[in-house]
């Protein structure tokens, strides 16, 4: 196999009993991508993406995250990716810096690392002025880009984004999603999954799960061709109809 | 450790940054203790005590003048014939009335035995018990302290005997249970609704999915309650001993050992219910039910557990709390060592033990 992936899967299955919630995926993300991954509720994304980041050990099936094994090499696995969850992952009731040092800390990284980044990272965003300020204090959008940065504050080589947009207005989604294409620019693989269409299209390649299967998977221009569509949202529309499953 | 050390230091933030929370948490026991020992007590002072005194002699004034030096009764009244008994107590001008026959002195003198009659206003019979148990205590003293001076020894019927306290102290069974409620009610609750907090909000996950192992973050939640708990422990002993008069007879540092393996049980139940729970509503509801309600009623705080049907005392012998309130009764107020408490110690130490490993176990499938 390939070095250049980052993300491999062979035939990946998750079962709960007899319901199979992924269903034999097999594809590779490559080094540096922005990929999406697509699907109706309860279609398996949200499982298939816990087995990648170490959470839930898949019940057949391979899969290497980083070049490490889901099954034997979680704690490598985990020192490598960064998560963002679709529910607002910071702490309201401490400031920026505290968050941000609380998360540099859970990895381990030293104090000078800390302090270090934290400055640039404060400038970057430019938050210099709130860094003392409770995060519960700041308005949704920029919650939502600090607790992107500090997904990647301590450089890993994948970040996992579980519907990081959620509820955000277009004009931050667009400053969020200029965050994700500078992260990619300095290497690190972007895996996303979202439910906005338009985001869609910012991806380099999409995924589309139905019925815990991978039933398309492409470069967004690519696949619009293929299904003879004008927008992303039509592909996904023509597939979601044919799931099978009920949304739980 | 440094892991570690970051996740300390953010819970500390959490509880510092929750001001009221941190004011109930730290008051709590103040205010307890304080409601418990004065306000809540069975204990009476300054009754009012009527007497009708038929006999006035010598040895009749000088009973009297022994009532009137005890602390629990203020003599309001004095009677002088048994029809204003009924009278007395219509106008609620005494709870309690003493009757001296007029042969008291010489029953006393020729036939070494005499009788008083105490009549109490049983309407509220709590008060009445109460008061009968003072007033006894008393002429029981006087007795004996005549018979000090007489050859013939005199015949003593009432045998009032209350060890360890024998002035009927509420606050020595009160301050036990406080410091199990307030350990429980900081320990239990606060750590089971802080984990499930990280839940809720979602940063449970980011948590997990990072490099922190699960058991890491579990003590780290713990430990400020911890520290918390054996500031409560010292506000209460402080409290109990400068304020409310209780001694702490044993050895303080077993009481604190024993306290703060208690605090232990009750982290561990927290951590329990935080794992079985998705909630804080529900967290809270556990714990209330698990925990504060059992302390309250089966732990012999409120009740004596001998007086409970046989089925809620064997309840009662899985409730931690019922374990420690023996434990910090015998060693703060009967001043026993570690001989008189090893058995409780030991049944804290396994329960505890359970209740650990259950939750961590617990944690560790969730994550699957």
């Amino acid at each position: 196999m390939a070095t250049d992936y980052i993300i491999t899967t062979e035939e990946l299955t998750k079962r709960f009993n007899d319901f199979t919630a992924v269903d034999h995926i097999s594809f590779y993300v490559n080094k540096g991508e922005i990929f999406g991954f697509l699907g109706a509720n309860g279609a398996g994304k949200t499982t298939a993406m816990r087995m990648l980041c170490g959470l839930s050990l898949p019940t057949s099936g391979k899969a290497t995250i980083a070049g490490f094994d889901v099954y034997k090499q979680t704690e490598n696995i985990k020192r490598s990716i960064g998560y963002m969850s679709q529910k607002f992952s910071l702490y309201e009731d401490l400031t920026v810096r505290e968050n941000i040092r609380f998360y540099g800390g859970i990895y381990g990284k030293s104090n000078a690392f800390i302090k270090e980044k934290t400055n640039w990272l404060l400038q970057q965003l430019n938050l210099q002025d709130e860094a003392d300020k409770l995060v519960g204090s700041l308005p949704l959008g920029w919650k939502q880009k600090l607790a992107f940065s500090v997904a990647i504050f301590h450089e890993p080589q994948i970040v996992f984004l579980d519907e990081p947009t959620g509820g955000v207005d277009p004009v931050t989604r667009r400053e969020f999603w200029n965050l994700i294409y500078e992260a990619a620019a300095t290497g690190i693989t972007v895996f996303v999954t979202t439910h906005y269409m338009d985001e869609a299209e910012y991806c380099n390649r999409v995924s589309i799960m139905v019925d815990g299967r991978i039933d398309a998977l492409d470069t967004p221009v690519a696949l619009k061709e293929k299904f003879n569509a004008a927008t992303m949202d039509e592909v996904f529309l023509q597939l979601a109809r044919k799931a099978t499953r009920i949304d739980n | 450790m440094k892991q570690f050390l970051s996740f300390v230091k953010k819970e500390f933030f959490h509880i510092w940054r929750d001001k009221q929370t941190l004011f109930i948490l730290l008051g709590m026991p103040i205010v307890q203790i304080t409601i418990f020992g004065f306000a809540l007590t069975n204990e009476v002072k300054n009754a009012e005590i009527a007497i009708l005194d038929q006999s006035k002699d010598a040895a009749t004034t000088q009973l009297i003048s022994e009532i009137r030096a005890s602390q629990y009764f203020t003599v309001s009244a004095f009677l002088n014939s048994p029809n204003d008994i009924a009278e007395t107590f219509k106008q609620n001008k005494a709870k309690i009335i003493l009757v001296l026959p007029a042969s008291f002195n010489s029953d006393l003198k020729h036939l070494n035995k005499a009788q008083v009659q105490l009549i109490a206003d049983a309407s509220d019979p709590n008060t009445a018990t109460t008061l009968i148990n003072y007033a006894t205590a008393i002429i029981t003293d006087y007795q004996k302290n005549i018979n000090k001076t007489s050859q013939i020894p005199m015949v003593i019927n009432t045998q009032v005997r209350m060890l360890y306290n024998p002035q009927l102290k509420g606050a020595y069974s009160f301050v036990p249970g406080v410091m199990a409620m307030v350990l429980m009610l900081v320990c239990t609750m606060m750590t089971a609704i802080t984990i499930v907090r990280e839940k809720e909000i979602g940063t449970m996950e980011v948590m997990l999915v990072s490099p922190v192992q699960p058991l890491k973050i579990v003590v780290a939640k713990a430990v400020p309650y911890l520290l918390l708990s054996i500031v409560n422990i010292i506000s209460i002993l402080l409290l109990s001993v400068f304020v409310l008069d209780v001694p702490i007879n044993g050895s303080i540092v077993l009481l604190m050992g024993e306290s703060i393996l208690f605090t232990i049980t009750c982290l561990s139940f927290g951590l329990l219910i935080s794992s079985l729970t998705g909630s804080q509503q529900t967290a809270m509801f556990i714990a209330l039910t698990g925990m504060f309600l059992p302390t309250i009623m089966l732990s012999g705080f409120m009740f004596p557990v001998e007086n409970m049907p046989l089925p809620l005392r064997l309840i009662s012998n899985i409730v931690p709390s019922r374990w420690f309130y023996q434990i910090v009764r015998a060693v703060m107020i009967k001043g026993l060592g570690i001989e008189g408490v090893w058995k409780q110690t030991l049944i804290l130490i396994a329960m505890t033990l359970f209740l650990l490993t259950l939750a961590v176990k617990k944690f560790k499938i969730r994550l699957e």
